[in-house]
């Protein structure tokens, strides 16, 4: 396993990363020691609810932080191979705003946003949009963008791809424009996908059909891509790993099995649970009670303790240190210390995970 | 609660239409005669993906639009047509609207107390201002919030709160009927399962009926009792939550419940939804009619797609 974990190229590391807001009331912490890794075709899922930080995150690494942002601390590098096919390796956080943007985004690193309306041009035909940052970035003639862009179309899953090459995002269906939007971000070949909710502004059944294209998409050109979602059944389709994020710092991490047939944390078992499924028949729904910490205020203890149900004393002490549970499975809880009484998951959530093992055995592996 | 399904329905709504006039030659067909029935104390899911209508149902119903055709009988009162004093003061006050978006539905310059009195003050529904800012301290208490935030602007409040007390100006006219238009689609995984819940309690204690439109299959099968699932205008099949899960007969329908999201890695990386595309099915849904398979559940279908599905 570790031996094949070598082979593996990184493309992104991240190593703690704090990013603080200035606001009116105060300087809020919103992101507190992150630290992730991403290697080459692989998909994290970073699921959170809002204001867990994990949007700020990625945009930390496209240099897209609001105005009132800053790094306090960190670093993002990005590894790749530049014109001389030698490898490099950037630290993001020292680079300026214009540099990033002259030089990684669109180009190495693309993000698909969650309102496909807004992120396009409504002045623009979509395929001029597609075209513009091949022109840009890879200098190339109008013609040959033209026939890329139409090509791209075509993958993506656009019917027609020349016809539609010159309409505007306002003749196309909401699916169809994020099918678009998709299509710029893969102009220019990035090595790296962000996908900031992506299918939350659409339908259930479409959904679906735009998950397929990004996955397809990816193993085809063998990109990394960060997912973020507060959808549990996205993240099950499309994910490898899972990073779930809460108040600013990842909780739990782990590959996609260990997450979802053998969570650890607290939160992540309320979660998992409070997702409404088809087969239960239980009249209630789990819900974890609360509202997510305020962010202004100092956390010196673990932040989720208010709402947590298994708390323990020192939970309202000090904030509980990764703890490896085996595999690649880390856990932020003081419950996984060897000190701690034993915590039983809900079981409702218990009785859900046997059903889903049975299930996936039917399905095969 | 229990239902009498043998009794009047609470709200008849009878080939209710609602077309848009666009321009000149075009006219946008909404919805385009849809019959249901919802009886008192039951929760009526409404589902469809959008553009199918079911956000314009209710706004028709609760006589936002005024419909272009068809029968609305709420509690006995005909509010299909032009309303009289009378029709529309019962209308306003027993049928009520929970809203999607919880920031954009709340006034920003008004105090929450302001916000949920607001229904009383217009229909002079109390008798002393004292009695007035209690009935709202209830109100508050009983969706899960405290009197001080009477006094608070709703941009102090997160977006589960601020759906409270959506929920609580809806609730304090104790209406008959609650249409809860995706009330909960706005809000994060977790505090969903809160809210619905909270709706879930408040039924029980209170006996109201809720028209519940969403798109999220999922939610909806935990909070109705019967379902009607609506495509382009038309409701496509409608019956119990158990009958629509269990044996689906449109393939609609079917399309629908298998683009579900599973949280289960293994088979969810392995599944394909299904698609379903009218065109290519040669459905037309202004020819079909409604074939029983149960009393309750029934589908839109022509005699021989019938046949088909049920194969």
């Amino acid at each position: 396993m570790s031996a094949n974990k070598e082979k593996k190229d990184k493309v992104l590391s991240i190593r703690d990363l704090n990013i603080s807001f200035e606001t009116a009331s105060g300087r809020v912490k919103a992101i507190r020691g992150v630290r992730m890794d991403l290697f080459k075709g692989e998909t994290i899922a970073i699921v959170g609810e809002s204001g867990s930080g994990k949007s700020v995150t990625v945009r930390a690494i496209m240099g897209i932080l609001a105005g009132n942002g800053r790094i306090d601390s960190g670093r993002i590098e990005y590894s790749f191979t530049n014109e001389k096919g030698e490898r490099e390796t950037v630290d993001m956080t020292t680079l300026s705003q214009k540099e990033i943007r002259y030089h990684f985004s669109g180009k190495h690193i693309a993000m698909i946003f969650q309102d496909p309306m807004t992120s396009l041009d409504p002045t623009m035909q979509i395929g001029k949009q597609i075209m513009e940052g091949m022109i840009i970035h890879e200098g190339i003639s109008k013609e040959e963008a033209k026939k890329r862009a139409i090509d791209l179309l075509a993958e993506v899953g656009i019917e027609n791809p020349e016809k539609r090459f010159k309409e505007y995002p306002h003749q196309l269906s909401g699916g169809m424009r994020q099918r678009v939007v998709i299509a710029i971000a893969l102009a220019c070949n990035p090595d790296i996908l962000i996908c900031d909710e992506p299918t939350t502004a659409l339908d259930v059944t479409i959904q679906a059909k735009i998950l397929e294209v990004i996955k397809k998409l990816q193993v085809e050109r063998n990109i990394s891509v960060i997912f973020i979602t507060h959808d549990l059944g996205v993240v099950a389709k499309v994910a490898d790993y899972v990073d779930v994020m809460y108040a600013g710092r990842i909780i739990e991490k782990g590959s996609i099995d260990e997450i979802f047939y053998d969570p650890r944390h607290p939160y992540t078992w309320g979660l998992l649970a409070s997702m409404p499924d088809t087969e239960t028949n239980s009249d209630r729904l789990y819900a974890i009670p609360g509202t997510p910490p305020d962010l202004l205020k100092p956390i010196t203890y673990d932040a989720f303790a208010p709402r947590n149900e298994y708390a323990l004393a020192i939970d309202y002490k000090a904030e509980p240190p990764m703890f490896n549970v085996g595999g690649q499975h880390r856990v932020a809880s003081w419950l996984c210390d060897e000190r701690s009484p034993h915590a039983e998951m809900p079981a409702i959530l218990k009785d859900r995970i046997e059903r889903m093992r049975e299930e996936s055995e039917k399905y095969g592996s | 609660m229990a239902v009498d399904y043998n009794a009047t329905p609470l709200l008849h709504v009878e080939n209710l239409k609602q077309h848009f006039r666009i321009s000149r030659n075009y006219t946008t067909k909404a919805v385009d005669g849809i019959s249901f029935d919802i009886y008192e104390g039951e929760t009526y899911g409404l589902v469809g993906e959008s553009g199918s209508g079911k956000s314009t149902t209710g706004r028709a119903v609760i006589r936002l639009y005024d419909p272009t055709e068809g029968k609305i009988i709420f509690d006995g009162h005909d509010i299909g047509g032009k309303l009289s004093k009378k029709e529309n003061d019962y209308l306003r006050k027993n049928m009520q609207m929970i809203f999607q978006d919880p920031m954009a539905c709340l006034n920003p310059r008004k105090k929450v107390k302001e916000i949920i009195a607001q229904g009383l003050r217009i229909h002079h529904d109390y008798k002393s201002e004292e009695e007035l800012t209690e009935r709202v301290y209830q109100i508050l208490e009983k969706v899960g919030l405290s009197r001080e935030h009477a006094t608070r602007y709703p941009q102090q409040f997160s977006g589960g709160q601020r759906q409270r007390i959506g929920i609580a100006r809806a609730l304090i006219m104790n209406p008959k009927l609650v249409i809860a238009d995706e009330a909960i689609s706005a809000l994060d995984v977790s505090v969903q399962a809160q809210v619905v819940n909270l709706m879930k309690d408040l039924q029980q204690e209170l006996g109201i009926t809720y028209l519940f439109i969403a798109h999220d299959l999922s939610m909806v099968k935990y909070i109705s009792d019967r379902i009607g699932v609506m495509h382009l205008g038309h409701i496509v099949e409608t019956g119990t939550t158990n009958e629509i899960f269990d044996n689906p007969i449109h393939p609609y329908t079917k399309a629908l419940l298998s683009a579900i999201p599973k949280a289960n890695p293994v088979v969810e990386k392995k599944r394909i939804a299904l698609s379903y595309d009218k065109a290519k099915e040669g459905v037309d849904y202004t020819v079909g009619s409604y074939h029983k398979i149960t009393d309750t559940h029934t589908v839109l279908a022509t005699d021989e797609e019938f046949a088909k599905w049920t194969k």
